[in-house]
């Protein structure tokens, strides 16, 4: 084997102008396939990241909610969600696991703004948080991404009225002015008018007749009105002081969206009848143990007798799961372009070193090298031409991701409303290198096989006749 | 001198041709290289096969050297017949038993003089320390350890040969085939590898058999075979005949 790689190493450097040539075809193949799996891997862990800051790694819901409960999620509230909680917080298997246990509501219904002359009143889309929770939740960051977020200190826990909206429906709401908020246009004077001055009335008095003791106080920050339906069927109404607005990626989620403390919510949805949730979050500490821990949740739901469902964020975020199926697909074709680019580079040398080394085949033929040992000596050259190739471009790509890294490019994703860094992440992915290298390795080596068993089939007496 | 088809009646041929033919197809031409010869070439001699170009005396050293399949015919080679062997016994048995010299020396040129001498020890599995010493001693005995660690477009002609005869003679082979083995050198290197040829035969005992036209090889020869259109019209005993 020495000797059949120091054949091989020598050939490689003998015909040096030739194996650059290759080995740059598989270098160039290396760092397309490096650089462009390094971005999308970046993708991948920055969706999972901001999927799970949002929504945890694992949802339990009541039996049919994720199905049907977006219609009427008052329809669909845990019972005695606390004991449930303490449940998933006290077993032994989930507890080391957990970074975050926390429930939410969701909820749907009117918000109208009134206030200072508008008039302006949409449906929305609510979820009830804890904020403390929130901000832990956001602080997850597993992937090391560095796209946490800095504690929200507009919502707190102690005010129950506080809650965050999306920039698009404090530009629908006439919020944009009150909130302060840079690009987001005022609506024109002529909206409010030709409204019936008796709908704001009758919104305003429903929410006074329904105000909370933790709601008591006038608002003094611009506030919204919140029209729902009550688990019972009775319309509901509390205010909600605005504390900010958040851009939310999707438009039509911008448009809708309403954050607002768990309490409010429940208020709205249940009145004074038992608070409930829609949702029990569960985010933990790393996203390899979301099987263990979704089987053992479903364990206990069984063991319990709970009419509920897990869910987990794939479950809840179809979007993520669409985009790595679509970069995945990208990733592998232009791998497979690659692929047969260096297929093909490697094919024409090693077809070129058969026939330049004919004579040399038949002598080492004629002194007793077997057709498996001329086999294998040109599989192991087109190997090693890969292998250098592939290495060469990895180093390359490496440098090209450190410089890319550090120069604090930035770009907006798909569903996204920030922008978020431009990052190649091969230095987490020591895995995709590997692949990579032995990947193109190996597509080299099996480049070679096709001219190695032309040199290996050769008769010995042409071979030397060969000149 | 003997009968030209009648082969010597030695109990111990290194080589024992028995009717051999070979016959080399052109699309539906047939061109016969041998027409049915038969040979005994004696161990431990310097023989010798001449004749005129295209007479056949390559293709009978090829198939004396394993590496071709006689049309029609039996060979035997040290006691082995070789039509019994597959490919890969074929290469094993020319691995221990026959050393090749060629014409344009054909030696690896990735590989130094040392290294080309040591290949065919690497193939027979020889131990380093056994290995090491041989080679040196081969390459000592052929006059060239100040170049052994030349490679081969670092070598004259001439040495280059010496590395080729060192090379086929390390694993002290039974049976060292040469075609044509002064055709690419100077009389004066062609004479002074001649004498080393001889001079290693006469040490080693190893049998020796070339092809060649070179008047200069054929003084040196205990055998001569003389080939003609495929046929052998001659065979003279003797070292010195011409």
């Amino acid at each position: 084997m020495n000797l059949l790689f120091k054949i091989a190493a020598r050939n490689i450097l003998r015909n040096s102008r030739r194996s650059v040539m290759t080995g740059s075809a598989v270098a160039a193949g290396a760092i397309a396939m490096l650089l462009f799996g390094g971005f999308v891997l970046y993708i991948f862990s920055g969706l999972e990241t901001s999927n799970v800051q949002r929504v945890g790694h694992l949802s339990v819901f009541r039996t049919g909610y994720f199905l049907f409960g977006s219609g009427n999620p008052a329809a669909y509230g845990i019972d005695d969600y606390e004991r449930v909680m303490q449940i998933i917080a006290a077993d032994e298997v989930i507890r080391p696991r957990l970074n975050v246990l926390t429930p939410t509501q969701s909820l749907v219904g009117i918000a109208g703004n009134f206030s200072d002359g508008n008039e302006a009143s949409k449906t929305f889309l609510g979820l009830g948080i804890i904020p403390s929770a929130r901000d832990r939740m956001r602080q997850w960051d597993e992937r090391r991404t560095g796209n946490t977020f800095k504690p929200d200190h507009r919502l707190s826990d102690d005010d129950e009225t506080r809650g965050l909206i999306g920039v698009g429906m404090a530009r629908i709401l006439g919020l944009c002015g009150p909130l302060q908020l840079r690009g987001c246009p005022a609506a024109p004077a002529r909206a409010a008018e030709g409204v019936p001055a008796k709908r704001r009335d009758d919104l305003v008095g429903l929410a006074q007749l329904e105000a909370s003791p933790t709601a008591a106080k006038k608002p003094t920050a611009p506030h919204l009105e919140l029209l729902g339906a009550t688990a019972g069927g009775a319309p509901n109404v509390v205010s909600l002081s605005v504390a900010g607005a958040e851009p939310q990626g999707v438009r039509e989620l911008d448009d809708n969206y309403i954050a607002m403390h768990l309490g409010l919510a429940q208020q709205l949805v249940y009145g004074r009848g038992e608070h409930k949730v829609t949702g029990i979050v569960l985010q933990l500490h790393r996203t390899e143990d979301m099987p263990v821990v979704r089987a053992r949740l479903e364990k206990l739901i069984v063991d319990d007798h709970l009419d509920l469902d897990v869910r987990d964020f794939l479950d809840l975020s179809p979007f993520y799961v669409q985009v790595r199926a679509m970069f995945g697909a990208i990733f592998v074709f232009i791998s497979m372009v690659m692929g047969v680019i260096v297929l093909f580079a490697v094919v024409n040398t090693m077809t070129m070193n058969v026939m330049e080394r004919t004579n040399e085949i038949g002598t080492i033929r004629a002194m007793g090298v077997r057709r498996r040992g001329v086999r294998m000596q040109f599989i192991l050259e087109g190997a090693l031409i890969g292998a250098i190739g592939a290495t060469a471009g990895a180093l390359f790509a490496l440098g090209v991701a450190m410089l890319v890294n550090s120069a604090g490019l930035t770009w907006i994703p798909p569903g996204n409303s920030s922008p978020t860094p431009f990052k190649v992440d091969l230095l987490n992915h020591p895995l995709l290198g590997a692949s990579t290298w032995i990947v193109l390795t190996f597509v080299a080596m099996a480049a070679a096989v096709i001219p190695a068993n032309r040199a290996a089939r050769l008769s010995v007496v042409d071979a030397l006749r060969h000149v | 001198m003997t009968s030209p088809e009648a082969p010597l009646a030695t109990k111990e041929a290194a080589v024992r041709l028995q009717d051999v033919a070979r016959i080399y197809r052109a699309g539906d031409v047939e061109v016969p290289a041998l027409r049915g010869i038969s040979i005994d070439i004696p161990y431990h001699r310097f023989s010798m096969v001449i004749g005129a170009s295209g007479s056949g005396k390559s293709t009978l050293l090829n198939l004396i050297g394993c590496i071709d399949a006689p049309s029609r015919g039996a060979v035997e080679v040290c006691g082995q017949a070789i039509g019994d062997l597959d490919d890969d016994r074929l290469a094993d048995f020319r691995a221990l038993n026959i050393g090749f010299i060629f014409q344009t020396f054909s030696l690896v040129p990735v590989l130094s003089a040392y290294e080309n001498v040591e290949y065919p020890l690497l193939l027979l599995g020889t131990p380093e320390p056994e290995r090491r010493r041989r080679t040196n001693d081969v390459i000592d005995a052929v006059g060239l350890s100040a170049y052994a660690h030349r490679r081969p477009n670092e070598l004259s002609g001439g040495q280059r040969q010496r590395v080729a005869i060192a090379r086929a003679l390390v694993k002290a082979p039974q049976l060292v085939l040469a075609d044509e083995p002064t055709a690419s050198l100077d009389s004066e290197t062609g004479a002074a590898i001649i004498e080393l040829m001889h001079r290693v035969q006469a040490q080693s005992r190893t049998t020796f058999v070339f092809a060649t036209h070179d008047p200069q090889l054929m003084s040196a020869a205990d055998e001569i075979f003389v080939i003609r259109d495929g046929t052998l019209i001659e065979h003279r005993h003797g070292r010195g005949v011409q």
